[in-house]
């Protein structure tokens, strides 16, 4: 049976090949991770930019102008280069795992799901020394100012978007099909752990808002190039079409980017309890939830527009309404750790984190949910430290949290515990001092994407500034930490955390090439 | 733990993948140099060269992509559950090609309901009328707010000539693609090649008709992507629908192609259903198509 002969079980190719040519699961996953490793740098030093500058009140380090194009490229890196591939890195290395699966459904169309997203950013990052610089229309590059005012580079950005869509589309077909189709026998949906079932449903959103996503730069790229006025009132359209149809996408994405740190989350959080998750079912229930209303809340992004009255109501309150299953997830976690047995590794460290410093971005959104409120704090720093807070103790957390969580059991060697506190705590604390004071400074009036600033901001930016590179210099102690593990680590058990749960953790440490070939059976027992 | 089910394929390493990634680099990055050149009103030939390398090369890997799966599958490789992945991926594939044009059809009913009669000077955002106070808002859109930069339309397409005759034609062609697909499972494979190639006929019929269409709109009615909301829409819509007909018939040649060389069976025909799928997405798009940006 030649079958049988083509499956057989084959360690990894040597050289370079191994990475180019791969449909291994695992080693998609680590290319995932390693290419939002670097481009979290990329991303990050445009924010060391940003932050040097707003150091000081003034113009200090650079021209406004290439100040736009900072903010913009760190936006565009940091979602679509840094934390999105980090979450499809994390769930091709665990859904096949936790749910049993030989590989994903289709590893062919995964390494090319991968490989598109290099290109796409190689070209995203050439706009930057193209005459007329990079994109400099923020990373919401809304209409006008992406069209008719954009500089010519804006052709390269729209094709790096279409890329990155295309990556994505993919992606999120892959992990629905292998969700659907490839659990162990026995398991039922309900069964699955819940980073699968956050997953699954980001997947689902990824499949309906990409398209969406595609769809208004290309009516861009047609008002650029083309001679049509999608955009443009003089010729009958509107450019607050363009903000409706891209926050129809970016609204979901936002909990695109959360939903897979909400499964991390309730992975690790039962594991350091030891105790099961408070409300299995709830939990999944309230992840669905937030997905569908994620489509009928788009416009709370575009109050101060100047939309009609019945608009403003009705974003206002269900935006509002998004806060209950969040709080479902919020106490879940919370009764989760009540009268458990609690101990405190740098997983469960940052999980705990996540939960408080996510609540905090939680709860300002819902300061901005409000139409009346949020004519004050519309572009203002305050709506960059709300969603810095849920994007950076949130998502940003999550992947770290999950990346210590699982990180024995993909490459065998289990980290140092002492340096791994250590990174906590300088992140926690570069992060709250680093997005705190933005509140502040944002009810006051300080305008977002602004160079400058009036002086009574001075003290506010320059802690902020300081924060910044903080956490952004203790990263490379994650790195370290990192490589020192991969080299020099100590080997890790089987089951490195008493109270883990879970298929992925019944497979050897390090895990196996191939894992799973023949399905275990799960749920009789 | 006894194992009835065969192993499921997990594919060797390939090349096609990194292959597919560089292709599409050159074809949208060409693409982009082109336009860029464009616009800078210099030479293009870089990025020509670019982006008709990028697709020999996206040609030449969907050709080897899809030989080595065909190979695959005729080999027997491909156990009932892969058969299952293919089904489910290609379903989501075709879901999100219908949030695409959602996208579309959602813009132009926002143009449609809010933007043109605000434009116009109705409800409490008609503010926007006093831009253009000479401006009549009304649907189809002759005439734009600044004629001058977008120049107007003479007439729009009548529906009830080629539009309607499409309609006729794409309905039929899905008829006698679901009769095709009838004849393939009861293993007649002589009416199955004569309903796969009417199809295609149908689907080909319907491509040169929009393509004299758009003639027509162009030479004679002043119909172009340039004369304001109406034609951006107009082209937008049909042209994205235009580009899937194309896809699907090419689709359904290289199955008219696999069909002679005697591949399908009665049981396992999933490209096939694939391509008859897509086809029916597509068709039902050209429907809602005809009753909202021609007939109503």
């Amino acid at each position: 049976m030649s079958a049988h002969a083509e499956t057989a079980h084959h360690g990894p190719a040597s050289g370079i090949s191994r990475w180019i040519l791969t449909t291994n699961h695992k080693d998609i996953g680590t290319m995932y991770l390693v290419f939002s490793l670097l481009m979290l740098f990329v991303g990050g030093s445009m924010a060391f930019v940003i932050r040097a500058e707003l150091f000081q009140p003034g113009l200090q380090m650079v021209m406004p102008e290439f100040f736009n194009q900072m903010t913009t490229m760190h936006g565009l890196i940091m979602v679509f280069g840094a934390v999105m591939p980090a979450f499809v890195g994390l769930a091709n290395w665990q859904i096949p795992l936790m749910i049993g699966a030989p590989d994903m459904a289709l590893p062919r169309l995964n390494n090319l799901s991968f490989w598109i997203l290099p290109f796409a950013f190689a070209m995203l990052l050439s706009t930057l020394l193209m005459p007329g610089g990079a994109p400099d229309f923020g990373w919401t590059f809304y209409a006008p100012l992406s069209t008719t005012y954009a500089p010519p580079s804006v052709t390269f950005f729209i094709f790096a978007i279409h890329m990155m869509g295309i990556s994505s589309i993919l992606g999120a077909i892959n992990v629905v099909v292998t969700i659907f189709n490839m659990r162990a026998p026995g398991m039922k949906l309900m069964d699955m752990p819940l980073f699968v079932w956050t997953w699954l449903i980001t997947a689902f959103l990824l499949i309906a808002v990409m398209p969406v996503l595609a769809a208004v730069v290309t009516m861009m790229l047609m008002d650029v190039h083309f001679g049509t006025s999608f955009f443009n009132a003089a010729g009958g359209g509107d450019p607050v079409l363009f903000q409706h149809v891209f926050w129809f996408f970016a609204h979901p994405e936002v909990y695109i980017m959360v939903l897979p740190a909400f499964g991390v989350i309730s992975q690790i959080v039962p594991t350091f309890a030891r105790k099961p998750l408070f409300g299995y079912h709830s939990m999944v229930y309230a992840t669905a939830a937030i997905a569908v209303m994620s489509f009928i809340v788009w416009a709370h992004h575009m109050f101060t527009v100047g939309m009609p009255l019945a608009g403003e109501l009705f974003f206002m309150y269900t935006t509002m309404l998004i806060a209950v299953p969040t709080g479902v997830k919020v106490f879940n976690w919370i009764s989760t750790m009540f009268r458990g047995s609690m101990t405190f590794e740098t997983p469960m460290l940052f999980a705990i984190a996540f939960i408080v410093l996510f609540t905090i971005g939680g709860l300002s959104g819902l300061m901005l949910a409000i139409a009346p409120a949020d004519f004050q704090y519309h572009d203002t720093y305050f709506v960059v430290a709300h969603f810095h807070y849920v994007l950076v103790p949130g998502s940003v957390f999550g992947i770290i949290a999950g990346v210590y969580y699982w990180l024995p059991k993909w490459c065998g060697k289990m980290y140092d515990e002492k340096l791994g506190q250590w990174h906590f705590w300088l992140s926690f604390i570069g992060v709250n001092l680093t997005f705190f004071p933005m509140h502040f400074v944002g009810l006051a009036g300080m305008p977002r994407r602004i160079p400058d600033y009036a002086l009574q901001f001075a003290d506010f930016n320059m802690i902020t500034s300081i924060g910044a590179f903080l956490f952004g210099t203790t990263q490379l102690l994650f790195v370290y930490i990192l490589i020192k593990t991969v080299r020099s680590g100590k080997p890790a058990e089987q089951l490195p955390w008493d109270g883990a749960q879970g298929l992925e953790w019944s497979v050897p440490t390090p895990a196996p090439y191939h894992t799973f070939s023949t399905p275990p059976v799960v749920g009789d027992k | 733990m006894a194992q009835s089910q065969p192993a499921y394929y997990v594919p060797p390493q390939s090349h096609w993948p990194i292959i597919a990634a560089a292709g599409l680099f050159f074809t949208l990055g060409g693409t982009a140099v082109l336009l860029h050149a464009l616009q800078q009103e210099s030479g293009g030939l870089f990025g020509q060269i670019m982006l008709l390398s990028g697709l020999l090369i996206l040609a030449g890997m969907m050709i080897g992509w899809f030989a080595s799966v065909i190979a695959e599958t005729r080999q027997g490789l491909y156990s009932p559950k892969l058969d299952k992945s293919f089904r489910y991926g290609m379903s989501w594939f075709i879901f999100s090609e219908v949030m695409f044009f959602f996208a579309f059809f959602g813009t132009l009913f926002y143009i449609r309901v809010f933007a043109v009669p605000w434009l116009g000077g109705e409800g409490d955002k008609g503010l926007a009328s006093m831009l253009w106070p000479q401006f009549n808002a009304a649907w189809p859109l002759l005439q734009a707010p600044n004629p001058e930069q977008f120049p107007p339309i003479r007439e729009v397409i009548n529906p009830w000539h080629v539009p309607l005759i499409n309609t006729i034609l794409l309905v039929t062609s899905s008829f006698t693609l679901w009769l095709a697909h009838k004849a393939l499972k009861r293993s007649d494979r002589d009416r199955l090649k004569l309903w796969l190639g009417i199809t295609i006929i149908l689907g080909l019929g319907f491509l040169a008709l929009q393509i004299m269409e758009y003639f027509e709109a162009y030479n004679e009615l002043d119909l172009t992507l340039a004369s304001g909301i109406y034609g951006a829409t107009f082209f937008m819509l049909t042209g994205f629908h235009g580009a899937h007909v194309t896809i699907g018939s090419i689709i359904l040649i290289v199955l008219m192609l696999r069909v002679m060389r005697g591949h399908f069976t009665p049981d396992k025909h999933f490209a096939f259903e694939a391509g008859a799928w897509y086809w029916h997405f597509v068709d039902v798009v050209w429907i809602f198509l005809f009753t909202t940006v021609y007939l109503i």
